[in-house]
């Protein structure tokens, strides 16, 4: 029977590094540092950090990943999750905080938006990287690079299949539209390969990527 | 005996579980527990049971999740109607001699609402207005509202379950581990907002366990004049040889319950995790306690989606600059749908340290009713103040204090007849804490008795619709002290009288009293330190003023309201009043610049520029200052981001430094001419579609280079994109996408666009755009950024 687990997080520190790449800005005035410090006080300790997540057995043929409870075509996922017996199905969220910051100040200052923005997106992603990192540490296992809906050729409306078994409106808060959309909008979805040997893990999140034209690519 | 009575005079059992025992029972991940009414209808009738036999008073039907959203009407009747008889079969075979009911359960649509998600508040009143009628219909006794972790959408249920039924209605919320809900209230806001719409009883439930939930336990009993629920789960769930597991037992479990219940927790139960053994273990705990009597707690407070703003305790300030009367750029903010100037207003009055925010955007050629929604629904997007419904309009008054998310202030009833038979039914269906002016058909009463006796009529009536008189806070009416020299003396007596000898919170507009009088800061200043001393509540004032603000943290230090003089002393910088700083006009300004304003607005100084082209305007005509100085200096920025030396956060800066001088130009233009006007642009985010940051900042570089643009919003219909640029005439509509499940509507808007409005250019933007997907839809021009779509207006409007 799969269980699917709910899991909180303490605020990671906020890495202004990255956030600053996020928000598109390759060098730094001393403007653009006062309004990140201004942008980054205003969001310590406002937001929530949850994960809710389940283990399920995996059988892979071809392009078909075989989760037991469904399935997914797509060559991309399955090269991701390649080698693995087991793998995690995660959501998680920074919750609704981080969307009021941009929904105001889209309307009265989109310079501190666009900073927000970047802060929403630095923030789940250290969420990842902190329940990703517990996981494996408590576990005594590996974890592949994350895969989510609409990576590679993996197809957005797979967030249905995760959202009817991740249960993200009870566990996390996290609802998804018509569109796909999830609300909060920092928030994610993905699959994660558990594996036992770090020889399967890519340590360069870029190089597994399709997306070749991606501004961010190959800097992390 | 009805649930309502014994509710009165009893400790009231709920059940413990459900989907942690259907799951050992073999429902999997994903599958819907609802179906199991029709399928499994045997291990649900004996669930039910088991809690019954160990003492539940009270079983929710296994409808958590039974909405239209997720069931067609067949099915979805098919489930409240099982589930409904499953719970009946399961009183009825019970061999347990307590009173037994059975509670419609309706949790969260799983959806989140407007603005936070894409679900529209009436949308979702209609959701759950669908399974109450069903639970009226086939029997129920009550309905449990349960697991909610959003004020608004706990709003939204439980004003269909008042809408459609006359059942009990008890109220259940989901708390975090930092005690509030998922969208930021507190218990303190949700029993203002759930107890003013007149729920039988609220509480909390999920999430955590009952140790957890004691702080927010503890705040709700202290808070709510209605019984308290407690719903705890089972501690935290871990995995241990394949099962969930809990980690507190049920003596743990029935012990810190029953200390709860000790100190006034009413109805109890439990929920992930708990079984019947729970609820056996808890009954036999609790069964010989003496339920604690409810008391009203009498606090006078509104609420906003986070939280509470109580009365008496320390004076509230409520700010009165959102209104348009006497404020030329406010009315042409409003004729022009300028909400944007409306939302900065709100904002920069939270700044000045408001408690609420009056909202009054009546106006003779707008449509009050739609505006006012709008303007209290979007504001709600920008501040966490409560806000006062500021209308005589009582169709404006309700559109608005529906989709209030909150308990609002209401401005306003008074003595008349007419207007208590309009205002007092919408107080008491949404809750609302409402401004009574002491006039009436007869007009104000000239002396304090007058107006007490007039206060005294609004109370007695409001007694007759079911209205608590601490809902009602009065407003004795400041009449300008120019035209008699005793109208101060009628206002402090009357608001004192009412204050110490009738028991209610008063509220003013302070600054009426110096109309006509010159600096009547230093009046108004004076006046409401009188009222205070006088036990005046609230004042409805101006936060800009230095005088008032003085007056406020000064009173506050003097009536030891302010600890250390804290507040006094943090403020005190601010209390000089506003000097415009001399501007250096001597000072070198380097020539990459060209001059100051020009520099500040490079830099991205919004108030530096404001001040800047203050002192240009007593030497300047207004439009050589937009022309010479501002959009050269946008236009440098511009060209730096082009050439990727200047980054989009500069980029904006500086657009924003631009606006805030624009700001002042058409402040300064008093006989309201526009700026500049290079032509209309129509812009969206298209339909089904909710982010809106991109849209946001390509319009505001539009308006910065002297495009008129109408802005649309977001998740726009493409019929409505049309519309508009039909009505317009617009040359020019842009369309903002975020995903690539929204372009099919991208296209679908271009499509229509291209049928009926052909002379309108389209130029398409967002995460997911590219040069291909702009081709394939049909799109004139794709922008890669603000800029790009700046320069192709120009293009299409042959500048």
């Amino acid at each position: 029977m799969s269980i699917v687990l709910t899991k909180s997080f303490k605020e990671p520190p906020f890495c202004k590094k990255e956030i600053l790449r996020y928000a598109g800005c390759k060098t730094i005035d001393s403007n653009i540092e006062e309004l990140l410090n201004s942008c980054i006080k205003e969001a310590e300790k406002r937001f929530t950090y949850k994960v809710c997540y389940t283990q399920l057995d995996l059988n892979i043929s071809d392009d078909v990943c075989d989760f037991g409870l469904f399935s997914v075509k797509s060559e991309g996922l399955a090269a991701n999750l390649r080698n693995c017996k087991k793998a995690i199905l995660c959501g998680a969220t920074v919750g609704v905080e981080i969307d009021r910051f941009i929904s105001k100040y889209s309307r009265i200052s989109p310079s501190k938006a666009i900073m927000f923005q970047a802060i929403g997106t630095e923030r789940i992603e250290k969420l990842c990287d902190a329940f990703c990192d517990d996981f494996e540490k408590e576990n005594g296992v590996f974890l592949k690079p994350r895969f989510s809906p609409g990576y590679s050729d993996l197809s957005l409306t797979t967030q249905k299949e995760l959202f009817r078994i991740l249960d993200c409106p009870k566990n996390i808060g996290v609802s998804l539209s018509d569109n796909m959309l999830m609300s909060p909008s920092k928030a994610v979805t993905f699959f994660c390969g558990i594996t036992d040997s770090t020889d399967k893990v890519v340590l360069n999140k870029c190089s597994h990527c399709s997306k070749h034209d991606c501004q961010f690519r190959g800097k992390i | 005996m009805n649930f309502l009575e014994y509710l009165n005079s009893n400790i009231v059992f709920l059940d413990g579980g459900m989907g942690t025992l259907l799951q050992s029972r073999g429902l999997k991940a994903g599958e819907y527990p609802e179906r199991w009414n029709i399928t499994h209808s045997d291990i649900i009738i004996d669930i039910h049971k088991s809690y019954y036999d160990a003492g539940s008073n009270v079983v929710c039907t296994n409808t958590f999740g039974a909405n239209i959203l997720k069931f067609d009407e067949i099915e979805l009747e098919d489930i409240v109607k099982n589930a409904i008889a499953n719970a009946r079969k399961a009183a009825e075979t019970s061999l347990s001699n307590k009173q037994k009911f059975v509670a419609l359960d309706i949790g969260p649509s799983g959806k989140l609402l407007k603005p936070l998600g894409d679900l529209d508040f009436e949308d979702a009143v209609d959701v759950f207005a669908k399974t109450v009628k069903l639970g009226v219909k086939y029997g129920a006794d009550l309905v449990i509202i349960e697991t909610m972790n959003d004020s608004y959408e706990t709003k939204a249920a439980l004003l269909a379950a008042k809408e459609n039924s006359s059942l009990p209605v008890i109220v259940s919320n989901a708390y975090g581990e930092d005690g509030k809900l998922m969208t930021g209230a507190t218990p303190s806001a949700m029993v203002a907002l759930i107890e003013g719409m007149g729920a039988d009883a609220l509480g909390a439930n999920c999430s955590l366990g009952p140790e957890q939930l004691r702080n927010v336990a503890v705040e709700l009993i202290n808070n709510a004049s209605v019984p308290v629920i407690l719903k705890p789960n089972a501690g935290l769930p871990r995995i241990e040889d394949g099962k969930t597991v809990f980690d507190i037992t049920p003596e743990e479990f029935a012990d810190e319950v029953c200390t709860l219940v000790k100190m006034g927790v009413r109805v109890v139960g439990g929920c992930c995790g708990t079984t019947p053994e729970y609820i056996k273990l808890l009954e036999e705990k609790i069964k010989d306690l003496s339920p604690i009597p409810i008391i009203d707690k009498n606090k006078t407070v509104v609420s906003s989606y986070t939280h509470t703003v109580e009365f008496g305790k320390q004076p509230i300030l409520i700010g009165e600059r959102i209104n348009p009367t006497g404020k030329k750029r406010f009315k042409q903010a409003l004729l022009e749908n300028d909400m944007d100037y409306i939302l900065t207003e709100g904002v920069n009055q939270q700044e000045k340290g408001v408690h609420i925010l009056d909202v009054n955007v009546g106006l003779p050629d707008i449509n009050e009713v739609e505006m006012l929604k709008n303007a209290v629904c979007e504001l709600q997007t920008v501040t966490n103040l409560p806000l006062q419904i500021d209308t005589a309009n009582p169709l404006a008054m309700e559109s608005a204090i529906r989709r209030y998310n909150g308990k609002a202030m209401i401005n306003s009833v008074n003595g008349k007849k007419e207007s208590m038979e309009a205002v007092f039914p919408l107080v008491k269906k949404y809750g609302g804490l409402v401004v009574a002016l002491t006039l009436d058909e007869d007009g104000i009463p000239e002396t304090a008795e007058g107006r007490v006796a007039v206060a005294e009529k609004i109370l007695e009536t409001a007694e007759v619709y079911g209205i608590s008189k601490k809902d009602i806070i009065f407003d004795t009416l400041a009449m300008t002290v120019s035209a008699d020299n005793n109208a101060a003396f009628a206002t402090l007596k009357s608001l004192n009288y009412i204050k110490n000898n009738i028991g209610c919170h008063t509220s003013l507009g302070v600054s009426n009293v110096s109309f006509g009088l010159p600096y009547r800061d230093a009046i108004n200043g004076v006046f409401f330190s009188l009222c205070l001393e006088n036990g005046l509540s609230a004042a409805i004032m101006n936060p800009y003023s230095a005088d008032m603000m003085k007056t406020y943290y000064a009173f506050r230090a003097l009536k030891g309201l302010d600890e250390n003089c804290a507040d006094y002393i943090a403020n005190s910088e601010t209390f000089a009043t506003t000097v415009n700083t001399p501007i250096a006009q001597t000072q070198k300004t380097p020539e990459e610049y060209g001059s100051e304003l020009q520099k500040a607005i490079a830099k991205g100084l919004k108030d530096k520029a404001a001040d800047l082209t203050k002192a240009l305007l007593e030497t300047i005509e207004p439009l050589d200052i937009v022309n010479n100085e501002v959009i050269p200096a946008l236009n440098k920025v511009g060209i730096g981001f082009e050439n990727k030396t200047v980054y989009l956060p500069q980029l904006l800066m500086s657009a924003e430094a631009a606006k805030s001088s624009f700001e002042v130009i058409k402040a300064y233009m008093s006989n309201g001419e526009k700026t500049a006007n290079k032509g209309i642009v129509v812009i969206a985010t298209v339909h089904g579609d909710i982010h809106d940051i991109g849209k946001n900042i390509v319009k505001m570089l539009l308006e910065n280079y002297g495009f008129n643009v109408v802005d649309l919003g977001k998740d726009v219909p493409p019929e409505t994109v049309l519309g508009k640029v039909v009505e317009t005439k617009a040359p020019l509509a842009v369309l903002s996408a975020l995903m690539t499940t929204t372009v099919p509507a991208m296209e679908e808007t271009i499509k229509l666009l291209k049928n009926d409005a052909p002379w309108c250019k389209v130029v398409v933007g967002g995460a997911v755009l590219t040069q291909d997907y702009a081709d394939k839809i049909n799109a004139d021009k794709y922008a890669k950024d603000a800029m790009e779509a700046v320069r192709y207006a120009e293009e299409v409007m042959k500048f």
